[in-house]
């Protein structure tokens, strides 16, 4: 797979510590939703670092957009989020990913749930979603720690508002949960991902998940095999993953059905 | 030449340099990477089994795999999401143990985990001392979430190659990709060469 030059076309602050760059990629071989690139940067000197970020856009969409987190010792992020200018060439690879992928061709219900900029990968397959038309149920719970970090907040809310404008709207819903500060009068949730949560937002498994022959077939296989249409992707960071599958293996959601994408030392 | 970065610097290595293969960086921490949940994996029912092309299936039991000869070692570990550990310190059985009594009929073998995670590899990256199927980690058990109570280790390669909650081996007729090696990534791994992709 060959390094491409992509050239920023703009970039756009998302939160205090989160900037999606906005890149022309010439000979792009287009992508799926969830999967990811892996950016390359050079310094004077020749010193190369290299990171994969998940892609932001959606499929249907014209440009390539990353949407990237600081990590407030990381190499690669500060630089990304705060230094990048329009104009500016980054080299780039992929698209890469299999199993954390969804078209609408795979249909649903999709259950997605999301630990702070683990949201972006989701968020591509909500835009894709929407930008097909398409009425699959969809859910998204994303756990921040305030309301300042919920990225795409705003577009999300247009997104499950029952807009007109928005297409797919009546069937998705999304619900924000704050880990650490609370807005006032907020009566949703305000607390860690939890099994109460889980179930007030998600409701039970899919009945064809939850017993029988097919949910132990698929207990054994990380391909979906069983009788549900169910897909869940699960993306943050490590022990926000590691809660949120263990809380939906225990629900009798069939492993081979949940798809995960861990960031971050553990 | 690729092009500079305009205004990135970046952070040399604190470490000797040489030990970090190309495009990788040096991490302290020890991330998890798994495509699913974490499988319950319990010692009281957890066996290790060499089947397929073989002349007699093996089948180890946790007292099995405890009974055979123990290595204690350090090793750097490398991720294709390009971090690199350097001195991780494991104990396990060596897999030349493991294939001691068996009679392999081909040179290519699926790595099988609980949770259906499979990986590939030549029987050549597999022996010789390479690999070894580890319980400990820093002296204290596996966790479950690094693929604990027992995982491959074969730290030559990319660590995906390296299975949690490793199950058996099964020798095939020919090279069957496993789980990442189906969805874009090298067949072989080898960080030195940086065979991250089927293609690199």
């Amino acid at each position: 797979m060959d390094w491409r030059i992509g050239t920023v076309r703009e970039t756009s602050r998302e939160t205090p510590r989160s900037t999606t760059i906005v890149l022309d990629v010439p000979g792009w071989p287009g992508h799926r939703a969830g999967q990811h690139v892996d950016v390359r940067l050079t310094a004077e000197d020749g010193y190369q670092a290299q990171r994969s970020y998940s892609i932001a856009s959606a499929p249907e969409d014209a440009a390539l957009r990353i949407t990237v987190d600081r990590l407030d010792d990381g190499e690669v992020s500060p630089f990304l989020v705060d230094d990048v200018l329009p104009g500016d060439e980054l080299e780039l690879r992929g698209p890469i990913g299999g199993p954390f992928t969804w078209s609408v061709d795979d249909g649903g219900p999709l259950l997605l749930l999301a630990g702070g900029s683990g949201v972006v990968p989701l968020m591509a397959m909500l835009r894709h979603r929407a930008a097909q038309g398409s009425d699959v149920p969809a859910r998204l719970l994303h756990s921040v720690r305030a309301p300042r970090e919920a990225l795409f907040h705003r577009e999300l809310l247009a997104l499950s508002g029952g807009d007109p404008a928005a297409p797919g709207s009546a069937s998705l819903q999304v619900a924000w949960t704050y880990t650490r500060m609370v807005p006032p009068e907020w009566t949703g949730f305000a607390r860690r991902l939890d099994g109460p949560m889980l179930d007030a937002f998600a409701g039970p498994a899919p009945a064809a998940d939850a017993t029988g022959p097919a949910a132990a077939m698929a207990a054994d296989g990380l391909s979906a095999g069983n009788g549900s249409t169910e897909r869940i992707f699960v993306c943050g960071p490590s022990p926000f993953v590691e809660t949120a599958a263990s809380l939906l293996v225990a629900r009798g959601h069939a492993p081979g059905r949940i798809h995960t994408e861990r960031f971050g030392p553990s | 030449m690729p092009p500079i970065t305009r205004g990135f610097r970046g952070r040399r290595p604190d470490v000797d340099p040489s030990r970090i293969p190309p495009g990788q960086h040096h991490e302290r921490g020890f991330p998890v990477l798994t495509a699913g949940p974490t499988p319950p994996v319990d010692t009281a029912t957890w066996t290790f089994d060499v089947g397929g092309l073989v002349g007699a299936e093996q089948v180890f039991t946790w007292e099995d795999l405890m009974a055979l000869p123990q290595e204690t070692f350090t090793v750097d570990i490398h991720c294709v999401t390009t971090w690199t550990k350097l001195d991780t310190g494991w104990t396990g059985v060596s897999v030349d143990e493991l294939l001691k009594d068996v009679d392999p009929r081909s040179e290519w073998v699926t790595i099988r985990a609980y949770g259906g995670y499979t990986t590939n590899l030549p029987l050549a990256d597999l022996t010789g001392g390479k690999a070894w199927v580890v319980h400990t980690f820093d002296g204290e058990p596996l966790e479950a979430r690094h693929g604990g109570p027992a995982r491959l280790l074969v730290p030559h390669l990319y660590f995906w190659k390296s299975a949690k909650w490793v199950r058996g081996f099964t020798f095939t007729p020919n090279e069957q990709p496993g789980f990442w090696e189906q969805n874009g990534y090298h067949r072989r791994g080898d960080p030195w060469r940086e065979q991250r992709y089927w293609s690199d």
